[in-house]
């Protein structure tokens, strides 16, 4: 059943997701992406969306996955209200475990932040989040986002290193940098 | 019961209203929000002392999960208990939930693929995307300062991802044995110095 499935991936993704909404992103694709529901293509436009609407990246993505994720899984399910259902049942499932964990352990963690425990476990995860993120840049580089022919594969890499440069050595706005983007691809493909 | 006076019920409306009015215009995520929930709450408000601010922004920055809904459930909870909490929570979640509802039912994947313009339009955007993904790679590499050795780390733990073998393309493997070792080498870098002193 869908939405067990669905309820069971977002739960997963609250309880490890470390690192903030681009580490979490690495186990979305994970979670939802190889199971067929979700395309790599549709993925990457939820990241685009959710880059240019405001709020957490986290609920973002949860929101659209699953009204999206019923629709694609069966034609059962494609009236909006199981879609509904489905953003519902997500954003839910994706917040629940860490407000959980802040409601009851926030007392425990504020006695112990200079504990060997809580240092040494964020010792460890700092170099796993930068893998996280590479992880998840490296999974999208593929054929559904950077096209399949010459001409379209070059064209998305010049989009690609322009895009990255304006972020990394300009005060540019990264929704600027989406929009300015998709103005490109307007006339380029 | 104290709760139900006005007064008090007036606050946790005025706690969904203020975390609302910040989940519906930060745009760029957690971090951006909690500049801005810092100086709703504390300067302009004065619900919180800034300390007490960065002391729960520190529990919620080491727990799991979305930052900013683990910070406005904290706030929440300190001020109001379980009914803050819920008032913080959900006007944190609600305007992203209902703006992406919305663009959900209209922009539908097959919308994208079959309109040419949309289509040539979000062929533009994915590679833009990828690069926006890559920025973060190298901010938090420096910020987790790498050296030689330890850079391995996320080289090897990107490719396994990557890879989508069975098993260690699992990033929650690699989240799981990344707590426990730091423990473990800090634990045990700490046994070291004790016994050379």
């Amino acid at each position: 059943m869908i939405y067990l499935k669905l309820i069971w991936s977002y739960l997963k993704i609250g309880l490890f997701g470390f690192g903030g909404g681009y580490a979490m992103l690495a186990l979305i694709e994970n979670e939802i992406v190889g199971s067929g529901w979700i395309t790599e293509k549709m993925f990457t436009d939820i990241v685009a969306i959710s880059q240019m609407t405001p709020g957490p990246i986290g609920i973002n993505s949860a929101t659209y996955i699953g009204y999206v994720a019923p629709q694609q899984a069966s034609p059962m399910f494609a009236s909006p209200l199981w879609g509904i259902l489905g953003s519902i049942i997500c954003t839910i499932a994706v917040v629940l475990p860490s407000a959980l964990l802040v409601f009851y352990t926030s007392h425990l963690i504020r006695r112990h932040k200079d504990s060997v425990v809580v240092k040494g476990i964020f010792m460890g995860l700092r170099p796993v989040v930068v893998g996280l993120i590479a992880s998840a840049a490296l999974l999208l580089m593929n054929s559904s986002n950077f096209g399949t022919d010459t001409r379209d594969v070059l064209w998305s890499i010049a989009l690609c290193v322009a895009s990255f440069c304006v972020v990394q050595f300009t005060k540019i706005h990264p929704i600027a940098v989406i929009v300015g983007a998709g103005i490109c691809g307007y006339f380029i493909f | 019961m104290a709760e139900t006076s006005p007064n008090k019920r007036g606050l946790l409306l005025q706690l969904f209203a203020t975390f609302f009015k910040i989940g519906a215009f930060t745009f760029g995520g957690g971090w951006a929000m909690i500049s801005i929930m810092e100086r709703e709450l504390v300067d302009k408000r004065g619900w919180l002392a800034r300390e007490d601010f960065l002391d729960l922004l520190a529990v919620a920055q080491s727990l799991p999960g979305i930052l900013a809904v683990n910070i406005s459930v904290a706030v929440g909870d300190s001020l109001r208990g379980r009914r803050g909490c819920l008032c913080a929570a959900l006007g944190t979640i609600l305007p992203s939930f209902i703006m992406i509802l919305a663009i959900a039912i209209f922009l539908t994947p097959d919308l994208i693929n079959n309109n040419p313009v949309l289509s040539a339009v979000f062929k533009g955007i994915r590679p833009a995307v990828v690069a926006l993904i890559i920025a973060p790679v190298l901010s938090s590499a420096k910020a987790a300062k790498l050296n030689w050795k330890t850079a391995l780390i996320p080289i090897v733990v990107a490719l396994l991802i990557w890879s989508k073998l069975p098993v260690v393309s699992n990033p929650i493997l690699w989240i799981v044995l990344g707590g426990l070792g730091g423990y473990l080498v800090l634990r045990q870098s700490i046994k070291n110095q004790n016994k050379q002193a």
